[in-house]
């Protein structure tokens, strides 16, 4: 299936979860938080959270900022 | 040490509340713009501040992991305040506090439950949109965020905000990173007396356009309870001697606060005594 991650299209195994998709682009679950559809997935909920086909996400951490 | 001598010491020591969280620094930086994250954790460190402003940005998936600035913050000694900088509509301020509230969390940082909330209405002036940011802190406020609100210096839209339940008002001194100083300090000094009307410890904090250290004292002087500054640090020739400056001025605007100044008169009035002098006037 196809997600679209931070903009850009992204290929994953069907009904992968966002703890899947985090371990696939190598991305800590610490300082992250993860938006499908423009509502946040807690961490807690990532192993469980299944993706399906055209989910948009925002993946986002921490930068300097004023 | 005397009696007074303490408590002046002790007055000036006093912890800034701004909702639940109690800050010992009157004095918040933000950590963008550094040329290097080390400059940036020594300067944080040289400006006394123990809350920091955080942006929060999309993560790059496929250009490599360059440096992580949480390699550089002290979570243990730091108030993260995660912003909505950069966002134009309630509706997205309001979503990237929300990121900002989830990575706070996993961090177990005590920030997780405020944000400084940054709803823009022009690129060019970084101007809020007063609109957008009225209707942002009520549906933050409504989803328990204490809410420190980015603002203009106009005393009605403060007054608007602060009913809307910001847990602080934060006016600009001038344009984001203009380097201005605080360009309208009557506005400012309305603003502190709307606010603190019946509430003398109601937060309100002046945010952006400090150029230099004399900027965040005059805020200082005016009653602000607090200065927020980062390009002033961030882009001085030498950062970590602006932090220095930046942590002083704040003090002593405070203690100059607190102590009262003297009225502006036309005229002079002479320190030393009258009586005795061995001169003669020649006029008057």
């Amino acid at each position: 299936m196809n997600v679209i991650v931070n903009g850009q299209p992204h290929e994953l195994p069907d009904s992968a979860t966002v703890a899947e998709l985090l371990r696939q682009l190598e991305l800590p679950q610490r300082g992250m938080a993860v938006e499908v559809n423009q509502a946040i997935v807690p961490r807690a909920r990532h192993a469980e959270h299944m993706l399906a086909d055209g989910d948009k996400l925002e993946v986002v951490s921490l930068v300097g900022g004023g | 040490m005397s009696q007074a001598l303490t408590e002046i010491a002790l007055s000036s020591e006093q912890t800034l509340r701004v909702g639940s969280h109690l800050l010992k620094s009157r004095l918040i930086v933000g950590t963008g713009k550094y040329d290097t994250y080390a400059t940036m954790r020594d300067s944080l460190a040289l400006s006394g501040a123990d809350c920091i402003t955080v942006a929060v940005r999309r993560e790059r998936l496929y250009d490599g992991q360059g440096q992580n600035i949480l390699d550089f913050l002290d979570l243990q000694r730091y108030t993260l305040l995660p912003n909505t900088a950069g966002c134009y509509s309630a509706a997205d301020a309001v979503r990237v506090a929300r990121m900002g509230r989830e990575i706070l969390l996993s961090l177990e940082n005590s920030g997780a439950d405020w944000v400084k909330l940054e709803c823009l209405g022009d690129a060019k002036t970084l101007l809020p949109d007063p609109l957008e940011t009225l209707r942002a802190t009520e549906q933050l406020v409504a989803d328990g965020f204490q809410v420190l609100v980015y603002a203009s210096d106009d005393p009605v839209m403060a007054r608007r905000l602060k009913q809307a339940g910001a847990a602080a008002v934060m006016p600009a001194g001038s344009p984001i990173g203009s380097g201005q100083g605080v360009l309208n300090p009557n506005n400012i000094r309305i603003i502190l007396e709307f606010l603190k009307d019946g509430d003398p410890d109601y937060p309100v904090i002046v945010d952006a356009g400090v150029g230099t250290a004399s900027d965040v004292t005059i805020a200082m002087e005016l009653g602000a309870d607090g200065v927020l500054l980062n390009t002033g640090i961030a882009h001085a020739r030498d950062p970590l001697g602006m932090a220095r400056a930046m942590h002083a001025a704040c003090e002593a605007g405070r203690l100059a606060y607190l102590a009262g100044r003297i009225p502006k008169r036309l005229y002079a009035t002479a320190s030393s005594p009258a009586e005795g002098v061995i001169s003669m006037r020649p006029y008057g």
